[in-house]
């Protein structure tokens, strides 16, 4: 067991994938000679060379494009996209091509390709830098979506993401990448189950990626004013692991979702639904969301109080166990 | 004994495509693209493009007729098709926009597979590795970054010592052949394959049909220079010839292949052509072009030049042409009743290759969907006891 940080355990990952599979390769903007503007393909290019990890033209559709052609070559690609907000000129090919291929071909062509995309805010960053897209993802049938929130999670899920023969979607959140933690080479969870991270009886707040470091501060924090509160990091957003979800609100009856994207037609919503599908008649109280507004992403001078922190999901608690 | 050639009157100007057969029937020869007649089968190219027509226009019959949703006429593009195709070795690899009949022709994929995409009883309809030949794509543009990539896959399998050069014979790279269209090169992503395959010096080929229309805009909604043109600020050579001329079609993919091959990276072909029907059976050529220039290039058909230059020269027996023609009355009937026959889709289907494995919630939806298609099929059943 050693600790390191998210960002580290990435890399780790990714020279794990390198090393073991000949068919493995990094295609990315600036991720070869600099590593990476989070430094996370760090050292990667100096030790398995410029075929494999790849410093492509300034071209999100042309990154991820050729990944679907090497897929179709017997490749396993693994697209960097430098920025969440730079991923929509890709998007054509993620959703008209790399999504379809397998059920277009009557399950012929596999594209076992990953897309590694920073995502999130709380850095401080301009316009694009802090955007929370997993939805639009999400909402594709096809895609598979993930997202890590510790280093001991980033260090198995991306080698997960990479063995996988559907496409993945790897959301990393960016503001976690110096966060340190264990990582142990323990058999861990399948890359699609959500994970309870703290056991509770009164209350059920499911968060993902950045938001599961706050939501057991909420935990802790309500655990002095005398609630319990079970916190379940979902890590995987497509296919939804629901049937944890629900066995937890099944026993604490009260559900409270958090996630950094906004609102409307967001994760929260469909986590909401198939809760009342399920366990309507176990519900003490309305499903509530703590999410980000219905506006583009803010000024970062208005991050701090635009983002749904600990305050937040706290007042929600509140209002879900006042019922 | 064939004669020299003459040179091409039109050799001398520099944009104008270059032409080695001319509507007359007459090769001819051009410095710019050397090629050797003896080195091609005429009758055998006389016979693919036939045959392609014959495939086109019985598709189009059957799409009057009911028994497909939609057909994209290639009708006036056989040469261009046949003559690019010819070029390809059986290890190249080809990527197709939708409407590359006459590649797969030559290709040798079974003609009634292309039909189940546009009967709706498939998305795809063959496997691309019988004849290296991928699916169609539909999306302007989007198959140019796939044959760059499969390229760069190739180029890395050499380095890893996969290729295995004794089955291909050549002891040379497998290239990859992408068709495009006029009106994909306004796309984005058509502009990042040519950057991708020139900064990469990638084996592949860029085989445009400039067929002039992109539905209802001309070229000159998408370009102010010619298509060949356009590859100089890439870096990319261009090459522009006369699309109904398959033996320009033929020798300029012939080289560009063979450079591909041999590292000598990427080209773009423009083979400068006309698209004789509608975009498609659902369009309607007469709302926005002039009947005078359809008949102007009918009289530039790419069959009827090589049946000139066939009965001229004598290359053939009159009883040839006969064999061709009823070959293809053959082969259209059989089509037809092939495209009847083609296997309705299981509504299990989307569900299983969605993904490599079905999800829990896709279990249950298809569940739930057979559950209805039962009580679908009870209703009618009551309905008929009734009757």
């Amino acid at each position: 067991m050693t600790t390191t940080t998210l960002a580290r355990a990435i890399n780790d990952g990714l020279r794990h994938a390198l090393s073991n599979d000949p068919s493995v390769l990094l295609l990315g903007e600036d991720i070869g000679r600099l590593g990476g503007v989070f430094r996370v393909t760090d050292g990667l290019r100096a030790d398995f060379g410029a075929d494999r990890v790849v410093d492509t033209p300034l071209g999100e559709a042309g990154i991820v494009g050729t990944a679907v052609g090497l897929a179709m070559r017997g490749y396993r690609p693994v697209c960097e996209i430098q920025f969440d907000g730079f991923v929509y000129p890709a998007v054509n090919q993620i959703i008209t091509q790399l999504a379809k291929y397998r059920h277009r071909s009557d399950g012929r062509i596999a594209m076992p390709v990953v897309i590694r995309i920073p995502y999130g805010g709380g850095i401080g960053s301009i316009e694009h830098h802090s955007e929370s897209p997993e939805a639009y993802f999400a909402h594709t049938p096809g895609l598979k979506v993930v997202t890590c929130a510790t280093p001991d999670d980033a260090f198995t899920m991306i080698g997960q993401a990479i063995s996988s023969d559907d496409p993945v979607i790897f959301l990393e959140p960016k503001r976690r990448y110096w966060s340190k933690g264990a990582v142990t080479d323990a058999p861990s969870l399948g890359l699609h189950r959500a994970r309870t991270v703290r056991d509770g009886s009164d209350l059920t707040l499911v968060a993902y990626g950045p938001l599961v470091t706050p939501a057991l501060e909420v935990a802790r924090v309500a655990e002095e004013e005398g609630h319990s509160v079970e916190v379940i990091d979902l890590r995987s957003l497509a296919p939804l692991d629901t049937a944890t979800v629900i066995a937890s609100v099944l026993r604490t009856g009260r559900l409270v979702v958090a996630h950094e994207a906004s609102r409307t037609h967001g994760i929260g919503a469909e986590i909401a639904a198939r809760v009342q599908e399920e366990a309507f008649y176990a519900l003490e109280a309305p499903v509530l969301r703590v999410t980000g507004y219905d506006t583009p992403y803010p000024p970062s001078r208005l991050e701090e109080e635009w983002l749904p922190g600990v305050e937040r999901m706290l007042a929600a608690v509140d209002r879900s166990l006042a019922h | 004994m064939p004669r020299t050639p003459r040179t091409s009157a039109k050799a001398k100007d520099r944009s104008s495509p270059i032409q080695l057969l001319t509507p007359e029937g007459e090769i001819v020869r051009d410095n710019k693209l050397p090629f050797d007649p003896l080195s091609a089968d005429l009758p055998a190219l006389y016979r693919d493009m036939v045959m392609t027509r014959r495939l086109d226009t019985e598709a189009i019959a059957l799409q009057r007729q009911g028994e497909l949703g939609l057909w994209p006429s290639l009708f006036g593009q056989e040469a261009a098709q046949v003559g690019a195709a010819r070029a390809l070795l059986p290890n190249d690899m080809v990527f197709p926009t939708y409407r590359e009949h006459g590649v797969a022709w030559c290709r040798g994929l079974d003609p009634a597979s292309l039909l189940g995409l546009f009967r709706g009883t498939t998305l795809g309809g063959w496997d691309p590795a019988d004849a290296n030949f991928n699916l169609y794509t539909l999306v302007i543009g989007a198959q140019t970054l796939h044959g760059v990539g499969y390229a760069m896959g190739i180029v890395r399998d050499l380095a890893r010592d996969l290729l295995d050069t004794s089955k291909g014979g050549t002891g040379e790279l497998p290239a990859v052949l992408v068709f495009l269209g006029d009106g994909a090169l306004s796309e984005g992503e058509t502009n990042e394959a040519f950057i991708w395959a020139t900064t990469q010096s990638l084996p592949v080929v860029f085989f445009c049909q400039n067929n002039q229309w992109a539905i209802s805009a001309p070229y000159s909604v998408q370009s102010t220079v010619p298509v060949a043109q356009r590859a100089a600020g890439f870096g990319l050579p261009g090459v522009r010839v006369d699309g109904n001329d398959v033996l320009a079609c033929l020798a300029a993919t012939r080289r560009a292949l063979r450079k591909a091959r041999t590292g000598g990276g990427p080209t773009l072909i423009e083979a400068f052509t006309y698209r004789r029907n509608a975009h498609t059976t659902a369009d309607d050529a007469s709302r926005y072009r002039e009947s005078a220039e359809e008949k102007e290039w009918a009289g530039k058909d790419p069959i009827a030049r090589l049946h000139a230059h066939l009965t001229a020269t004598g290359a053939v027996e009159p009883a040839f042409f006969d064999e061709v023609e009823a070959e293809a009355k053959d082969f259209a009937e059989g089509l037809r009743s092939r495209c009847r026959a083609l296997p309705e889709p299981d509504a299990s289907l989307p569900f299983e290759h969605t993904y490599a494995e079905m999800t829990p919630e896709l279990h249950r939806q298809l569940a739930h969907h057979r559950a209805h298609l039962a009580s679908l099929q009870e209703t009618a059943e009551h309905a008929g006891d009734r009757a």
